[in-house]
């Protein structure tokens, strides 16, 4: 074969020519050299205590207590290490497997904690703080789960906010009606399915742009939401928005592991659902029938038309399918945080997801570690906020979406999302 | 991401074709039936039908009138034209003109509050549809908004300046602010390709937090009250009023008036609209042209966001006189159905954006009159929004004939 | 086994018999319905009346799943492959072999690959990406996947548009081995050369209707009549040229696209004053970016680009436009107009910043449209009004609106890619002659073109690339085996050694592909000795 001996020269030609990636050296230099001035030679004065153990625990862990320069220090040595260590495997053209971003990113952050919790003498609590982050990160979860699944079939989904919304405002009145929290997560999925029903009506049927009815949907859920709350939920409060709370299922044995166990097994059956999809849809997107389908739809549409996929149809049952898992999210603002609903109560939270989700790089993996970085700067920044720290706590919130923005201007590598995403397939 | 913005992507008034030619007061008619125009006018209408439903089903006389309604189908029916007739007239009464009131100058206020209430809607609307018209989705406009009212508003009580001057330079300073957020992801967008949807939402949340931080900041607020809101703006940098008390309307409805004609001129008859034109219809064949993508794609998002700033300047030194966490209300976001509505149009803009600002001063009255709660406005207008995007939904509600499309051929 | 058509659009009243184990080559022009009617037949459309029988058994297909059911495969112009698929999945695709949940069963899907591949030596790996592939590799994929299902007729849709003339002779001696094991082929082509070498039985569509059988023996001209319908000249009349300066120079030109391949290798070429430089090739040899890079839409890795004496590198498309250079993109409906512009406004996409049309930054919008009416009447443009959208014109007058923007000012060199790709052949005469007047007008030329005719229709020289390399340039007059050989990679003095012996067997670098094109060696030399010349009645 003549074209295959032919694709191999220019490869090798080309090697040399490729311009050294000084991206990433450069932020981790930055990074370590802030964390040396900052946190380890200017520092604070006092120690750092890390709480391990809550209350109750199997295991009792004592306390950690370091001196917070000093622990300033020797983690921002090591960060200035990892730097040097990245700028020569750049200058060698070598490429680093994705556990270095991370655990310079832990390395980091524990620095910062030990930094911030010097000085007054604070507590961090850990558990408190993991715990807090998961929660914080389960709507964000089913969410980006909601937008993979749609986009991963060619349909961009912005409504995922209004498919929260939505679900956790049908998962209150059921609950509160029925008197059971579980009859609330049931309505959440048709909540959040009926909203991908207009999406899908409008997208598929009449081409409207995908990104407007997303926009769109997602004020008019606000509305409606918002004039039932203040018309029919507030006149009788009892009756159709009592709390409801599911309760916590923790799971023998690994429940009582130390810090993490408590974290990832003491929960309502709404977070295990949430493992469940994660790993459901990492394994069938990539090696099922249904998500080779869906891939193909998403990704060329006539091809798949040619063997005789239905395209529209997969493409209407997918987005249907996601707008439920979405409307489960919802759900865990109600009935899986135990509280009533409020106005607007997913405050945006649909639009982080879409963000984990395309810097998960439209992953279920992916987008499941974007969501817990989203929902771990929250939570440290309601953590720090309790501890009285000089950061100030806007400032913290912000760098999700900072980290986002960054993300999609191609930090994080090529970005590349389904070719046919947001075209209507017309015959 | 495609560059295909109008929403309907109709093609305008179609060209009778030769063979129809004959028949040229039915094709008149044909074309009055299918034209645009009318399809807003009946999505207005069946939007406003929903939200009367939405009324009654949630009115708790309605629904006990309806329990009775086969013994007393007569009071059933009258309850129900009571129950929207009146949220409906307080709405006209909030929004045009006020019947019920006092004075006659009470009367005729309700039209200028719809016009306080349009103008940062309108210039805001302004920024999104000439950015959808030059094929970018700008969502930020709520983040433009924001950073123009914190900058005009700061600018507003931290400047002794005189007057007028004072308000021209706050108010390019909320041009500045605007242009600048907007720039960041017209730059993004340009150098790296970083898709402007999830930009623009991104710096939407930014903004707000960076809003929020700004206004416990005693060298920002310029007050010692431990309330997150600033001094109020000097007098001399507020937007003059156009009428005496107790009208609002000022200078900024002007301002808006002059926006919508500037944008006029940049899309219809200016080589740099051309540019943006090109480049939202086909990008390639710009490039192709000559035409560079990222200068166009940064100028048109500096141009967006500048208008955009100029509403949230418009906002703070027109009608709020304060910065506040909430400065921006939902002006962003609805700015963004204002565009849709107006087909991206800078006149249809105008309309699209008193309309909205008259269901806004309407809403409120209704509100505090009948108790139907304001968030219906959002539900009316995100459903006229839905249908004006797809006219042949619209069409096929009211039986009307389809356009006679040219046929391409082969 | 019969099938039978009626009424469609594009396809009218077509009756059409293919007998099991034959080729059956259906012969028509660009937009004569061919590819309309395969894909009714393939069930992606729906048929307005009319039926198709298998077997004297009338079938119904609701959508291509029927018709492969009922044994008919289909390998697209435009391959249906998912770029990002591996080869395995790409076979499966639609036809998954499953395990328990729904899990696809890889191994399962993998062995049927190699299973396919070998059996027709088609050497594929299964694990491959599919936008790994070189487009022959991606063809077999497209043919492994109708086989995979059993196809007992298989459909291919201008199969050879992508392919080296090599290339093509292997996807032949493919479809030979298909059809002595029984499979009968329906093979799309307006390439006559094509049909000759290989058709059992010919029927021939224009516009939509059979306008006849022909018989394999036919010569070229006489198929080209009746596919045109009229009797065509197979070139354009031109004078020799008359060459003066060299001054548009190209040396040692370097471009690397995104992921770093090389696509365009050390290219030096001049093109001098009042002549047409040819560049041919295969689709996808470096030709089009060659082009993007002069235009400055690429830049370069190395080398320079000069004209009259200045260097274009790092200079801006609207630098280069300024500079005098008319550029006329490959993919009009992409690079060349705007769809949902005016008519008056795509005669201005390039110049609507210069005077006249424009004044400071405002536009002069009479000004405007008399140019644009001046220019319908210059280029015979048949349209009804200048403020039309132009996406209501037919594709010829489309790239007349393109060709008079670009030839409508004075110019120092002049760029067409695929000037006359998808058009019909009255257009495609009067752009030819645009271009020689253009020629004789003094300006140099660079005309890219993958189809030979244009080639031979238009060129004074010839330069061929290959793999991103300009094998060769040589005279207009050089055999069509010659450029063959040229355009499959063979240096240009070995390709001329070559076909000069008149002895195929003796071209040794060009190793298995020779041995087929032997077969009609004789039939195809005296072609291109008739090429030039011929002119039937």
């Amino acid at each position: 074969m003549t074209a295959q001996t032919v694709e191999a020269t220019p490869a090798a030609q080309s090697k040399s020519l490729t311009p050294i990636a000084w991206k990433f050296p450069i932020v981790y230099t930055i990074l370590g050299l802030v964390s040396l001035i900052f946190f380890g030679i200017i520092g604070r004065e006092g120690e750092t205590t890390f709480r391990i153990a809550t209350s109750g625990d199997f295991f009792a862990i004592p306390e950690i207590v370091v001196p917070a320069q000093a622990a300033g220090l020797v983690l921002s040595i090591i960060l200035v290490a990892m730097a040097a260590v990245s700028i020569y495997l750049a200058v060698n053209r070598r490429s680093i497997g994705s556990w270095f971003p991370m655990l310079f990113g832990i390395v980091f952050v524990v620095s910062f904690l030990a930094w911030a919790g010097g000085g007054s003498g604070g507590v961090i609590p850990l558990t408190t703080l993991l715990a807090g982050a998961l929660a914080l990160s389960v709507p964000l979860i089913f969410g980006a789960m909601c937008g993979l699944v749609g986009e991963r079939s060619g349909i961009i989904n912005i409504a995922i906010e209004g498919q929260l919304l939505a679900g956790a405002f049908l998962a209150a009145v059921v609950a509160s009606v029925v008197k059971n929290p579980y009859a609330g997560l049931l309505a959440a999925p048709i909540a959040g399915a009926l909203v991908a029903v207009v999406l899908t009506f409008f997208a598929v049927k009449y081409w409207v742009n995908q990104i407007i009815i997303g926009v769109v949907l997602n004020v008019l859920v606000v509305g409606l939401t918002s004039f039932l709350y203040s018309t029919v939920l507030t006149e009788n409060p009892e009756l159709w928005n009592a709390r409801q709370k599911l309760p916590n299922l923790p799971i023998p044995l690994l429940s009582d592991i130390p810090i993490l166990g408590r974290v990832l097994f003491d929960q309502n059956i709404l977070v295990y659902i949430m493992y469940v999809v994660v790993i459901a849809l990492q394994i069938f997107v990539f090696r099922s029938k249904w998500g080779l389908r869906m891939r193909a739809v998403g990704e060329h549409p006539k091809a798949a038309d040619t063997v005789g996929i239905k395209v529209n149809f997969t493409r209407v049952r997918n987005t249907l399918m996601a707008g439920a898992i979405a409307g489960l999210g919802g759900a865990f603002f109600t009935v899986g945080s135990g509280l009533a609903f409020g106005k607007e109560m997913s405050a945006g939270q649909g639009y982080i997801a879409l963000a984990a989700m395309i810097l998960g790089k439209w992953n279920p993996k992916g987008a499941l570690l974007a969501a817990l970085l989203f929902g771990f700067s929250k939570s440290l920044g309601n953590t720090l906020q309790s501890i009285g720290t000089p950061v100030a706590n806007e400032l913290l919130l912000m760098l999700p979406y900072i980290v986002t923005v960054f993300a999609v201007a191609g930090f994080v590598g090529r970005v590349r999302p389904p070719a046919a995403e947001g075209v209507p397939y017309v015959k | 991401m495609t560059t295909d913005i109008s929403p309907a992507a109709p093609s305008p008034a179609p060209p009778p074709t030769a063979e129809a030619e004959p028949g040229k007061e039915q094709n008149l008619l044909q074309e009055i039936l299918s034209g645009s125009w009318l399809v807003s006018v009946l999505a207005i209408i069946v939007a406003l039908l929903l939200g009367g439903i939405l009324i009654a089903v949630s009115n708790a006389e309605v629904v006990e009138a309806a329990k009775n309604l086969f013994a007393a189908p007569g009071s059933f029916f009258s309850t129900l034209f009571t129950t929207i007739g009146e949220a409906y007239s307080a709405l006209f009464r909030g929004a045009v003109f006020d019947w019920d009131a006092r004075t006659a100058e009470r009367s005729i206020r309700p039209l200028t509050e719809s016009m306080v209430n349009g103008t940062p809607l309108i210039l805001a609307g302004l920024g999104i549809a000439l950015a959808f018209r030059s094929g970018l989705f700008n969502i930020g406009g709520q983040g433009q908004v924001i950073l123009g009212a914190t900058i005009a508003g700061f600018l507003g009580y931290a400047l002794p300046l005189p007057p007028v001057v004072h308000m021209l330079v706050a108010a390019l300073g909320g041009i500045i602010g605007g242009a600048v957020w907007a720039g960041i992801a017209g730059v993004l967008k340009a150098r790296t390709g970083a898709n402007e949807v999830i930009v623009t939402i991104m710096l939407n949340s930014i903004a707000g937090y960076l809003l929020g931080y700004l206004l416990k900041q005693s060298w920002f607020t310029h007050t010692a009250s431990a309330n997150p809101q600033s001094r109020t703006v000097d007098d001399s940098a507020q937007m003059f009023l156009l009428l005496p008390a107790p009208f609002r309307l000022h200078f900024g409805f002007i301002i808006a008036i002059l926006a919508t004609i500037f944008v006029w001129w940049l899309l219809e008859r200016s080589t740099v609209g051309f540019e943006f034109k090109a480049v939202g219809a086909n990008p390639h064949a710009a490039r192709t042209a000559g035409i560079s993508v990222s200068k166009v794609t940064i100028l048109v998002m500096v141009v967006a966001g500048a208008l955009a700033g100029l509403g949230g300047a418009a906002q703070v030194l027109g009608t709020e006189y304060k910065l506040t966490g909430g400065i921006s209300g939902s002006i962003g976001f609805d700015a963004i159905t204002v565009a849709l509505l107006g087909r991206s149009k800078p006149l249809g803009t105008f309309l699209a954006g008193l309309l909205f600002g008259a269901f806004k001063a309407g809403g409120y009255l209704m509100q505090s009159q009948t108790g139907t709660p304001i968030d219906i406005v959002l539900v009316v207008q995100s459903v006229i929004v839905l249908l004006i995007a797809a006219p042949p939904l619209v069409r096929s509600i009211f039986r009307l004939p389809t356009p006679v499309l040219k046929r391409k051929e082969a | 086994m019969t099938k039978v058509f009626g009424s469609f659009v594009a396809n009218d009243h077509i009756d059409l018999t293919v007998e099991p184990g034959e080729i059956h080559a259906l012969l028509g022009e660009n937009g004569a319905g061919k590819s309309t009617m395969m894909n009714v037949l393939y069930g992606l459309y729906d048929a307005d009346g009319g039926e198709i029988l298998i077997d004297d058994e009338p079938v119904k297909f609701s959508g291509p799943g029927d018709a492969v059911a009922a044994g008919i495969g289909m390998v697209h112009q435009h391959f249906m492959l998912v770029p990002v698929f591996t080869v395995a999945e790409s076979v499966a695709l639609g036809y998954e072999p499953t395990k328990n949940l729904g899990l696809i069963d890889l191994a399962e899907a993998r062995k049927k690959v190699t299973e396919i591949s070998s059996r027709f030596n088609f050497n594929i790996d299964p694990d491959a990406l599919i936008e790994d592939l070189p487009v022959g590799a991606q063809q077999r994929v497209e043919i492994i996947k109708a086989l995979s299902r059993d196809a007992k007729i298989l459909i291919l849709d201008e199969p050879t548009a992508v392919l080296t003339p090599q290339e093509t002779d292997e996807l032949i001696s493919i479809m030979r081995q298909l059809k002595e094991q029984g499979t009968s082929i329906v093979f799309i082509t307006h390439k006559l050369r094509e049909v000759r070498a290989i058709a059992d039985s010919i029927t021939v569509i224009r516009r939509g209707r059979i306008v006849g059988e022909a018989s394999p023996d036919s010569t070229e001209a006489e198929l080209a009549s009746q596919m045109v319908g009229r009797a065509v000249s197979l070139t354009t009349e031109k004078d020799d040229a008359d060459p003066g300066d060299a001054t548009f120079q190209v040396r040692n030109l370097t471009v690397v696209d995104k992921a770093e391949n090389i696509v365009v290798d050390d290219v030096s070429f001049d093109v001098r004053r009042g002549e047409i430089l040819a560049i041919a090739g295969v689709q996808g040899n470096g030709q089009t970016e060659l082009a993007e890079t002069i235009i400055g839409l690429t830049e370069p890795r190395l080398g320079t680009i000069s004209l009259d004496g200045k260097n274009l590198v790092g200079e801006s498309v609207k630098d280069r436009l300024g500079a005098g250079i008319g550029f006329v993109p490959e993919d009009r409906s992409t690079d060349g107009i705007i769809a949902e512009f005016a008519i008056r406004e795509n005669m201005i996409l390039d110049v609507y910043d210069r005077a006249p049309y424009a004044k400071g930054l405002n536009l002069k919008s009479s000004v405007i449209t008399e140019e644009a009416k001046k220019k319908v009447e210059e280029f015979d443009i048949r349209l009804g009004s200048v403020v039309d959208p132009i996406a209501t014109l037919s594709g010829g007058n489309q790239q007349k609106v393109v060709l008079s923007r670009e030839l409508g000012r004075q110019l120092r060199l002049f760029i067409a890619s695929q000037p006359t790709r998808g058009l019909d052949v009255g257009s495609i005469e009067f752009v030819h002659k645009r271009v020689i007047a253009e020629r004789d007008s003094g300006t140099p030329c660079i005309i890219v073109s993958t189809e030979l005719d244009e080639v031979y229709g238009l060129a004074d020289r010839i330069a061929v690339m290959y793999s991103g390399r300009i094998v060769g340039i040589v005279g207009a007059d050089t055999s069509r085996e010659a450029l063959g050989l040229m355009m499959a990679g063979v240096p240009a003095e070995e390709a001329l050694a070559a076909t000069a012996s008149e002895a195929p067997a003796a071209a040794t670098d060009a190793a298995e592909p020779t041995t087929t094109s032997a077969n009609h060696a004789a039939g195809a030399n005296e072609n291109s000795a008739t090429t030039s010349a011929e002119e039937t009645k």
